[in-house]
Protein backbone atom coordinates (compact mmCIF):
# COMPACT_ATOMS: atom_id res chain seq x y z
CA UNK A 1 0.00 0.00 0.00
CA UNK A 2 2.74 2.42 0.97
CA UNK A 3 6.30 1.83 -0.17
CA UNK A 4 8.13 1.71 3.16
CA UNK A 5 11.56 2.44 1.80
CA UNK A 6 10.41 5.59 0.03
CA UNK A 7 8.26 6.60 2.99
CA UNK A 8 11.31 6.36 5.27
CA UNK A 9 13.32 8.37 2.79
CA UNK A 10 10.74 11.14 3.18
CA UNK A 11 10.71 10.80 6.94
CA UNK A 12 14.50 11.03 7.02
CA UNK A 13 14.34 14.57 5.62
CA UNK A 14 14.05 15.53 9.30
CA UNK A 15 17.68 14.55 9.79
CA UNK A 16 20.96 16.06 8.65
CA UNK A 17 22.34 19.48 7.81
CA UNK A 18 19.16 20.54 6.03
CA UNK A 19 16.87 19.43 8.83
CA UNK A 20 13.66 21.43 9.32
CA UNK A 21 13.33 20.12 12.88
CA UNK A 22 14.94 23.16 14.53
CA UNK A 23 12.85 25.86 12.79
CA UNK A 24 9.70 23.76 13.12
CA UNK A 25 10.45 23.15 16.77
CA UNK A 26 11.20 26.80 17.44
CA UNK A 27 7.99 28.16 15.95
CA UNK A 28 5.68 25.52 17.38
CA UNK A 29 7.22 25.87 20.86
CA UNK A 30 6.49 29.60 20.59
CA UNK A 31 2.97 28.77 19.41
CA UNK A 32 2.39 26.39 22.33
CA UNK A 33 3.40 29.13 24.76
CA UNK A 34 1.15 31.65 22.97
CA UNK A 35 -1.85 29.31 23.04
CA UNK A 36 -1.40 28.86 26.78
CA UNK A 37 -1.42 32.64 27.11
CA UNK A 38 -4.61 32.78 25.08
CA UNK A 39 -6.34 30.47 27.58
CA UNK A 40 -6.09 27.15 25.72
CA UNK A 41 -5.59 23.96 27.72
CA UNK A 42 -3.00 21.34 26.74
CA UNK A 43 -5.41 19.17 24.75
CA UNK A 44 -6.80 22.14 22.86
CA UNK A 45 -3.30 23.34 21.97
CA UNK A 46 -2.29 19.92 20.68
CA UNK A 47 -5.59 19.60 18.79
CA UNK A 48 -5.01 22.93 17.10
CA UNK A 49 -1.69 21.77 15.63
CA UNK A 50 -3.10 18.31 14.90
CA UNK A 51 -6.10 19.55 12.91
CA UNK A 52 -4.90 22.86 11.52
CA UNK A 53 -1.12 22.44 11.19
CA UNK A 54 -0.55 25.80 9.53
CA UNK A 55 1.20 28.26 11.77
CA UNK A 56 0.09 31.63 10.35
CA UNK A 57 -3.56 30.54 10.57
CA UNK A 58 -3.11 29.34 14.14
CA UNK A 59 -1.51 32.68 15.07
CA UNK A 60 -4.44 34.55 13.50
CA UNK A 61 -6.86 32.35 15.44
CA UNK A 62 -5.13 32.94 18.78
CA UNK A 63 -4.81 36.67 18.27
CA UNK A 64 -8.40 37.02 17.05
CA UNK A 65 -9.67 35.14 20.11
CA UNK A 66 -7.68 37.44 22.37
CA UNK A 67 -9.31 40.55 20.89
CA UNK A 68 -12.75 38.92 21.03
CA UNK A 69 -13.38 38.47 17.29
CA UNK A 70 -16.43 36.46 16.20
CA UNK A 71 -16.11 32.90 14.86
CA UNK A 72 -17.17 34.07 11.40
CA UNK A 73 -14.43 36.70 11.42
CA UNK A 74 -11.88 34.14 12.57
CA UNK A 75 -12.97 31.78 9.79
CA UNK A 76 -12.57 34.44 7.12
CA UNK A 77 -9.26 35.75 8.46
CA UNK A 78 -7.81 32.23 8.65
CA UNK A 79 -9.12 31.33 5.21
CA UNK A 80 -7.45 34.41 3.73
CA UNK A 81 -4.09 33.82 5.39
CA UNK A 82 -4.09 30.10 4.59
CA UNK A 83 -5.41 30.44 1.05
CA UNK A 84 -1.77 30.26 -0.06
CA UNK A 85 -2.08 26.51 0.54
CA UNK A 86 -4.30 26.26 -2.56
CA UNK A 87 -1.69 27.38 -5.15
CA UNK A 88 0.95 25.54 -3.14
CA UNK A 89 -0.98 22.26 -3.41
CA UNK A 90 -1.66 22.76 -7.12
CA UNK A 91 2.02 23.44 -7.75
CA UNK A 92 3.10 20.29 -5.90
CA UNK A 93 0.52 17.51 -6.28
CA UNK A 94 0.70 17.17 -10.08
CA UNK A 95 4.39 16.36 -9.57
CA UNK A 96 3.46 13.52 -7.21
CA UNK A 97 0.68 12.17 -9.40
CA UNK A 98 0.78 8.60 -10.67
CA UNK A 99 -2.03 6.50 -12.12
CA UNK A 100 -1.19 3.46 -10.02
CA UNK A 101 -1.67 5.34 -6.75
CA UNK A 102 -5.11 5.46 -5.05
CA UNK A 103 -6.82 8.82 -4.72
CA UNK A 104 -7.32 8.62 -0.97
CA UNK A 105 -3.57 9.02 -0.50
CA UNK A 106 -3.77 12.43 -2.15
CA UNK A 107 -6.98 13.50 -0.40
CA UNK A 108 -5.69 12.62 3.06
CA UNK A 109 -2.07 13.68 2.64
CA UNK A 110 -3.02 17.16 1.45
CA UNK A 111 -3.45 17.87 5.16
CA UNK A 112 0.35 17.75 5.51
CA UNK A 113 0.73 20.67 3.14
CA UNK A 114 2.49 23.51 4.92
CA UNK A 115 5.36 25.78 4.00
CA UNK A 116 8.05 23.54 5.50
CA UNK A 117 6.88 20.27 3.98
CA UNK A 118 6.20 21.94 0.63
CA UNK A 119 9.69 23.43 0.41
CA UNK A 120 11.28 20.07 1.31
CA UNK A 121 9.15 18.20 -1.23
CA UNK A 122 9.85 20.74 -3.98
CA UNK A 123 13.54 20.45 -3.19
CA UNK A 124 13.68 16.66 -3.22
CA UNK A 125 10.97 15.14 -5.41
CA UNK A 126 13.19 14.78 -8.48
CA UNK A 127 15.31 12.15 -6.75
CA UNK A 128 12.29 9.87 -6.31
CA UNK A 129 10.77 7.61 -8.93
CA UNK A 130 7.49 9.15 -10.11
CA UNK A 131 5.52 6.07 -9.11
CA UNK A 132 6.41 6.42 -5.42
CA UNK A 133 6.59 10.18 -4.99
CA UNK A 134 3.33 10.31 -3.03
CA UNK A 135 4.85 7.94 -0.44
CA UNK A 136 7.89 10.20 -0.21
CA UNK A 137 5.51 13.09 0.40
CA UNK A 138 3.58 11.16 3.08
CA UNK A 139 6.92 10.48 4.81
CA UNK A 140 7.84 14.17 4.81
CA UNK A 141 4.32 15.04 5.94
CA UNK A 142 4.16 12.61 8.86
CA UNK A 143 7.60 13.73 10.00
CA UNK A 144 6.95 17.47 9.95
CA UNK A 145 3.37 17.19 11.21
CA UNK A 146 4.23 15.04 14.22
CA UNK A 147 7.19 17.29 15.04
CA UNK A 148 4.83 20.28 15.02
CA UNK A 149 2.31 18.62 17.36
CA UNK A 150 4.99 17.42 19.77
CA UNK A 151 6.66 20.82 19.87
CA UNK A 152 3.33 22.57 20.51
CA UNK A 153 2.92 20.36 23.58
CA UNK A 154 6.49 21.07 24.71
CA UNK A 155 5.95 24.81 24.19
CA UNK A 156 2.75 24.71 26.21
CA UNK A 157 4.41 22.83 29.06
CA UNK A 158 7.50 25.04 29.11
CA UNK A 159 5.61 28.35 28.70
CA UNK A 160 6.35 29.44 32.27
CA UNK A 161 10.09 28.98 31.77
CA UNK A 162 10.31 30.90 28.51
CA UNK A 163 11.22 34.56 28.90
CA UNK A 164 10.00 37.12 26.39
CA UNK A 165 13.49 37.44 24.92
CA UNK A 166 13.60 33.69 24.35
CA UNK A 167 10.21 33.75 22.64
CA UNK A 168 11.34 36.57 20.32
CA UNK A 169 14.47 34.54 19.53
CA UNK A 170 12.33 31.48 18.71
CA UNK A 171 10.03 33.53 16.49
CA UNK A 172 12.79 34.67 14.11
CA UNK A 173 14.05 31.14 13.40
CA UNK A 174 11.20 30.13 11.14
CA UNK A 175 11.21 33.11 8.74
CA UNK A 176 15.00 32.80 8.49
CA UNK A 177 14.70 29.11 7.61
CA UNK A 178 12.00 29.82 5.02
CA UNK A 179 14.03 32.60 3.45
CA UNK A 180 17.08 30.36 3.16
CA UNK A 181 14.98 27.61 1.55
CA UNK A 182 13.49 30.14 -0.89
CA UNK A 183 16.93 31.49 -1.82
CA UNK A 184 17.91 27.86 -2.47
CA UNK A 185 14.84 27.48 -4.72
CA UNK A 186 15.77 30.45 -6.94
CA UNK A 187 17.15 28.28 -9.69
CA UNK A 188 15.60 30.02 -12.69
CA UNK A 189 14.42 33.46 -13.72
CA UNK A 190 10.69 33.02 -13.19
CA UNK A 191 11.00 31.62 -9.67
CA UNK A 192 13.49 34.37 -8.82
CA UNK A 193 11.13 37.10 -10.06
CA UNK A 194 8.24 35.43 -8.17
CA UNK A 195 10.19 35.34 -4.90
CA UNK A 196 11.73 38.81 -5.10
CA UNK A 197 8.45 40.36 -6.32
CA UNK A 198 6.41 38.64 -3.63
CA UNK A 199 8.81 39.65 -0.87
CA UNK A 200 8.50 43.31 -1.88
CA UNK A 201 4.79 43.39 -2.69
CA UNK A 202 3.70 41.46 0.43
CA UNK A 203 4.63 44.18 2.94
CA UNK A 204 3.70 46.99 0.49
CA UNK A 205 0.13 45.79 -0.10
CA UNK A 206 -0.13 45.03 3.63
CA UNK A 207 -0.03 48.82 4.15
CA UNK A 208 -3.26 49.11 2.12
CA UNK A 209 -5.10 45.95 3.19
CA UNK A 210 -3.90 43.68 5.97
CA UNK A 211 -6.24 40.82 5.09
CA UNK A 212 -5.95 40.74 1.32
CA UNK A 213 -2.23 41.51 1.11
CA UNK A 214 -1.05 37.91 0.65
CA UNK A 215 -3.60 37.05 -2.00
CA UNK A 216 -3.02 40.14 -4.12
CA UNK A 217 0.76 40.18 -3.70
CA UNK A 218 0.91 36.51 -4.69
CA UNK A 219 -1.35 36.93 -7.71
CA UNK A 220 0.37 40.06 -9.01
CA UNK A 221 3.98 39.01 -8.45
CA UNK A 222 3.27 35.44 -9.57
CA UNK A 223 1.60 36.55 -12.79
CA UNK A 224 4.43 39.00 -13.56
CA UNK A 225 6.94 36.20 -12.99
CA UNK A 226 4.95 33.85 -15.22
CA UNK A 227 4.71 36.40 -18.04
CA UNK A 228 8.27 37.69 -17.95
CA UNK A 229 10.21 34.76 -16.58
CA UNK A 230 10.60 32.93 -19.86
CA UNK A 231 10.98 29.20 -19.60
CA UNK A 232 9.75 28.03 -16.22
CA UNK A 233 11.14 25.37 -13.99
CA UNK A 234 9.20 23.10 -11.71
CA UNK B 1 -10.07 34.52 29.43
CA UNK B 2 -11.87 32.94 26.48
CA UNK B 3 -14.41 30.22 27.30
CA UNK B 4 -13.62 26.60 26.51
CA UNK B 5 -16.49 26.13 24.06
CA UNK B 6 -15.46 29.15 22.03
CA UNK B 7 -11.90 27.83 21.86
CA UNK B 8 -13.11 24.46 20.58
CA UNK B 9 -15.36 26.10 17.97
CA UNK B 10 -12.47 28.35 16.94
CA UNK B 11 -10.17 25.32 16.51
CA UNK B 12 -12.79 23.61 14.33
CA UNK B 13 -13.42 26.77 12.28
CA UNK B 14 -9.68 27.33 11.80
CA UNK B 15 -9.11 23.72 10.77
CA UNK B 16 -11.96 23.74 8.24
CA UNK B 17 -10.89 27.12 6.83
CA UNK B 18 -7.40 25.69 6.36
CA UNK B 19 -8.35 22.26 5.00
CA UNK B 20 -10.65 23.78 2.33
CA UNK B 21 -7.64 25.31 0.53
CA UNK B 22 -5.62 22.09 0.76
CA UNK B 23 -8.44 19.86 -0.43
CA UNK B 24 -9.48 22.19 -3.27
CA UNK B 25 -5.81 22.14 -4.25
CA UNK B 26 -5.78 18.34 -4.32
CA UNK B 27 -8.94 18.30 -6.47
CA UNK B 28 -7.63 20.94 -8.89
CA UNK B 29 -4.32 19.04 -9.16
CA UNK B 30 -6.13 16.09 -10.76
CA UNK B 31 -6.92 18.26 -13.76
CA UNK B 32 -3.56 20.02 -14.01
CA UNK B 33 -0.76 18.55 -16.08
CA UNK B 34 2.84 19.18 -15.05
CA UNK B 35 3.70 20.42 -18.52
CA UNK B 36 0.82 22.86 -18.84
CA UNK B 37 1.04 26.64 -18.70
CA UNK B 38 -1.49 26.71 -15.90
CA UNK B 39 0.82 24.57 -13.74
CA UNK B 40 3.67 27.00 -14.33
CA UNK B 41 1.42 29.90 -13.41
CA UNK B 42 0.34 28.18 -10.18
CA UNK B 43 3.98 27.49 -9.44
CA UNK B 44 4.90 31.18 -9.78
CA UNK B 45 1.88 32.28 -7.72
CA UNK B 46 2.71 29.76 -4.98
CA UNK B 47 6.29 31.00 -4.67
CA UNK B 48 5.27 34.66 -4.67
CA UNK B 49 2.45 34.16 -2.14
CA UNK B 50 4.91 32.42 0.12
CA UNK B 51 7.47 35.19 -0.42
CA UNK B 52 4.78 37.77 0.35
CA UNK B 53 4.01 35.99 3.62
CA UNK B 54 7.70 35.94 4.54
CA UNK B 55 8.24 39.58 3.61
CA UNK B 56 5.32 40.46 5.83
CA UNK B 57 6.63 38.25 8.67
CA UNK B 58 9.90 40.20 8.69
CA UNK B 59 8.62 43.76 8.03
CA UNK B 60 5.27 43.57 9.86
CA UNK B 61 5.53 40.54 12.15
CA UNK B 62 2.65 39.26 14.26
CA UNK B 63 3.06 38.21 17.89
CA UNK B 64 6.20 38.63 19.99
CA UNK B 65 8.50 39.31 17.06
CA UNK B 66 6.82 42.72 16.70
CA UNK B 67 8.68 43.78 19.86
CA UNK B 68 12.08 43.56 18.18
CA UNK B 69 13.48 46.37 16.00
CA UNK B 70 13.02 46.12 12.25
CA UNK B 71 16.66 46.98 11.58
CA UNK B 72 17.78 44.16 13.90
CA UNK B 73 15.48 41.67 12.17
CA UNK B 74 16.92 42.70 8.81
CA UNK B 75 20.52 42.39 10.06
CA UNK B 76 19.76 38.91 11.43
CA UNK B 77 18.06 37.82 8.22
CA UNK B 78 20.84 39.03 5.92
CA UNK B 79 23.58 37.57 8.15
CA UNK B 80 21.84 34.20 8.18
CA UNK B 81 21.30 34.16 4.42
CA UNK B 82 25.02 34.87 3.96
CA UNK B 83 25.78 32.02 6.40
CA UNK B 84 23.46 29.73 4.44
CA UNK B 85 25.30 30.51 1.21
CA UNK B 86 28.84 30.17 2.59
CA UNK B 87 28.07 26.93 4.48
CA UNK B 88 26.94 25.38 1.17
CA UNK B 89 23.28 25.45 2.06
CA UNK B 90 23.49 24.14 5.57
CA UNK B 91 20.22 25.06 7.29
CA UNK B 92 20.96 24.09 10.87
CA UNK B 93 23.74 26.65 11.42
CA UNK B 94 21.86 29.76 10.17
CA UNK B 95 18.69 28.85 12.04
CA UNK B 96 20.47 28.38 15.37
CA UNK B 97 22.53 31.54 14.85
CA UNK B 98 19.40 33.55 14.01
CA UNK B 99 17.86 33.09 17.46
CA UNK B 100 21.14 33.78 19.27
CA UNK B 101 21.99 36.81 17.14
CA UNK B 102 18.55 38.36 17.58
CA UNK B 103 18.80 37.89 21.35
CA UNK B 104 22.28 39.42 21.52
CA UNK B 105 21.48 42.39 19.27
CA UNK B 106 18.23 43.15 21.08
CA UNK B 107 19.86 43.24 24.49
CA UNK B 108 23.13 45.03 23.77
Amino acid sequence: MINHKIFLQGLKSLKGSRSPAIPLGACFIALGALLKDAGFNLQQSAASSLFTYALPGQLVMAESLLVGASIVNIFIAVWLVNFRLYPMTVSLFPLLDHKSQPKWKYYLSCHFLAVTSWLIAKDGYKKIDKKHRIDFWIGIGIGTWSTAILMTVIGYLSADYLSKDMLIGLAIVNPVYFFCMMIGAMKNLSISIAIIGGTMLGPLIYLISTEWALLFAGLIAGTIAFLFGGKNGK
Amino acid sequence: MVSSQIIIIAIIATSIATFISRFMGALTSEKVSVNSKIFQWFNCVAYSTLAALLGRMIIFPAGVLADSDLIIRLIVLITCIVLFVITKKNLVIPTIISAILLGVLTNY
